[in-house]
């Protein structure tokens, strides 16, 4: 397990906590006292730092590298069922977005995400999670099939934006998030959307304009990261802290802002120190939040997108 | 002495009659890697080298085979045979050719077309030959699969065509052009009608089948290094006199750019073309 920086103060805890068992198990010495100490130390400092994490805590508890990413959802979500679709029909399969058809119970459900890489391999074989023109239009595609036939669409958001590349641009980055943003505002399914780590602006809403928009509790969304907006309004890399709390890009804030629709909570510590149970409550979301919106006609469905959609924006006049 | 050990110490054929094999013409098959299967051995493990994954090219007998339950089907426009429209002659007669062809592989032109179970459930599926002059497509190839296309429309059944082709037939010339338009009409349809369609590419699917049904499907898919492009490899090389990269245009060169959905090896295809279509069509998965 790796630690990050405001989590210290437990990995010294845990750390004591081995000693201590470590000497009772080699000695006669009775440690059950000290090590029943330390454990209710280590479970109200856990419950501290969790219940009280500024805006950059979760921004980098969002990027930790032991949290889990779109494909671990899906095959943990789908078992067997899954069948992953590959390609957008013109010049790619880009690996950074990834997708294909899944069940939930008897239901099916087109799933889309952004895939980040687990070592730096597979870091650079999914581009970090930064998906190219490709892979929006490889989304698009798989959208489309999946309204084509009437089955709902998933997406999982996890991105540090969407790739700034030569050919990228070339190939028209804009036009393809562009594209996905208006023809998912009218798309005839249910559109289904969790943030699971990090929402970077345009390439997150390139497959994240849905009908109900979940963010888990340690996850950021916003037009910029921290650090980009930190080098360019400050000029500095070093304003992360403070443009991580400007930005109003947790969960909490993106919710009072009404620009998503719930808040999915976390195990104590992240989704990443109890994956099974954050697999479980997403899965649990989705079934729930389907069960809801299957009850609406295509043209009721698109009709509140579109609303919810229209009344985004805060001004005077 | 090590010669001893060759020598016969008795006299005679000992093998009993009934544990005689014969090997007659063709019971062997020798991959590209020069690897060598029995045909019996090939026929069990779906057609596919055991030594090596090499996925020998078959025709529609044994896609039916594996694809429908019990090898049990219905053939759909069975006795649809070309004509000689332009009275085409090259180095020899076309309707010479057709006939040679017909004889020469029992077929009556290069795509058959069946409806039948495969895991319990319909399935239209349309199986080109190569073997009948190189799988080409000419009037009775778009006809036929335009046929099964309406066929699965009004039957509300999947239809799977598995495409296996050197592309449109030069004897029909521009008629055998417009079967892209007209497959591609009735794929159309077909999609209006939201009835699911899967394109298998094999080795090889390439010029005419490429430009229209074989890259159509709600998926397409393939078997592991098929040979899918439009112009063929040395027309390319010829053209642009350049040298092509490696594994230019395999299946999985063609997945990489983005326009298959899967390979799947052969044993598994069933099973994968059943999934999708049961995921599709939010069916509960049959095993």
């Amino acid at each position: 397990m790796e630690y990050l920086d405001f989590e210290l103060p437990i990995k010294e805890l845990e750390q004591q906590l081995e000693k201590c068992m470590v000497i009772g198990e080699e000695s006669d010495v009775d440690v059950t006292e000290t090590c029943q100490q330390i454990e209710k130390k280590l479970a109200e400092t856990r419950k501290d730092i969790y219940k009280n994490l500024n805006a950059w805590q979760r921004v980098q508890l969002s990027r930790h590298p032991n949290r889990p990413y779109t494909m671990d959802y899906i095959t943990a979500i789908c078992g067997d069922t899954f069948l992953e679709l590959h390609g957008d029909r013109n010049v790619k399969d880009d690996k950074a977005m990834v997708g294909g058809l899944g069940k939930i119970g008897d239901q099916s459900y087109m799933f889309i995400g952004q895939q980040k890489g687990y070592n730096t391999k597979t870091r650079q074989y999914r581009n970090f999670g930064m998906a190219n023109p490709e892979g929006y239009r490889k989304a698009l595609r798989l959208m489309k099939s999946a309204e084509k036939f009437g089955v709902p669409v998933v997406c999982f958001i996890d991105t540090p934006g969407a790739y700034p590349g030569i050919e990228a641009e070339e190939r028209g980055q804009g036009e393809a998030i562009a594209r996905n943003i208006l023809e998912m505002t009218r798309l005839k399914v249910p559109i289904i959307v969790v943030i699971i780590g990090e929402g970077a602006s345009g390439g997150a809403l390139g497959i994240g304009v849905g009908d109900k928009v979940l963010m888990l509790e340690n996850t950021w969304y916003s037009v910029i990261s921290p650090e980009s907006c930190s080098s360019i309004l400050w000029r500095s890399w070093e304003y992360k802290e403070q443009a991580a709390e400007a930005l109003k890009l947790t969960a909490g804030d993106m919710k009072k802002l009404k620009l998503i629709d719930e808040i999915v909570r976390e195990p104590l510590g992240g989704a990443h120190s109890n994956r099974e149970k954050t697999f479980e409550t997403v899965k649990q979301k989705i079934a729930t939040h389907f069960e809801e919106l299957k009850k609406l006609s295509p043209k009721d469905l698109v009709k509140t997108r579109m609303d919810k959609y229209a009344t985004m924006g805060v001004f005077n006049g | 002495m090590s010669s001893a050990w060759f020598k016969r110490k008795e006299k005679g054929i000992q093998t009993a009659t009934e544990e005689k094999k014969d090997t007659p013409r063709g019971l062997w098959y020798k991959t590209p890697t020069g690897k060598i299967v029995e045909s019996e051995e090939l026929a069990q493990n779906f057609y596919v080298s055991p030594e090596d994954d090499y996925h020998v090219r078959i025709g529609s007998k044994e896609y039916f085979e594996i694809l429908f339950d019990d090898n049990k089907f219905k053939e759909l426009d069975e006795k649809l045979t070309a004509k000689d429209p332009l009275r085409f002659v090259d180095s020899k007669k076309y309707s010479d050719r057709l006939k040679a062809a017909q004889k020469k592989t029992g077929l009556k032109d290069a795509v058959r077309t069946a409806i039948g179970k495969s895991m319990g459930k319909d399935l239209v599926v349309a199986c080109m030959d190569f073997s009948f002059i190189g799988g080409s497509m000419g009037s009775v190839v778009g006809e036929k699969i335009a046929r099964a296309i309406d066929h699965a429309k009004k039957k509300k059944v999947p239809f799977v065509m598995i495409s296996k082709s050197g592309g449109a037939r030069m004897m029909e010339a521009a008629l055998s052009l417009m079967q892209l338009a007209k497959t591609s009409a009735k794929l159309a349809q077909l999609a209006e009608a939201k009835v699911p369609y899967i394109s298998l590419c094999t080795d090889p699917t390439t010029g005419g089948t490429t430009a229209s049904y074989a890259m159509l499907g709600d998926i397409n898919i393939s078997e592991p290094g098929a040979l899918i492009g439009f112009a063929g490899p040395r027309v390319v090389k010829d053209t642009t006199g350049q040298e092509l990269p490696e594994g230019f245009q395999t299946a999985e060169f063609v997945k990489e750019h983005g326009f298959l959905d899967f390979i799947s090896h052969r044993k598994d295809l069933k099973k994968k073309i059943n999934l999708y279509i049961d995921l599709i069509t939010n069916q509960p998965v049959r095993n």
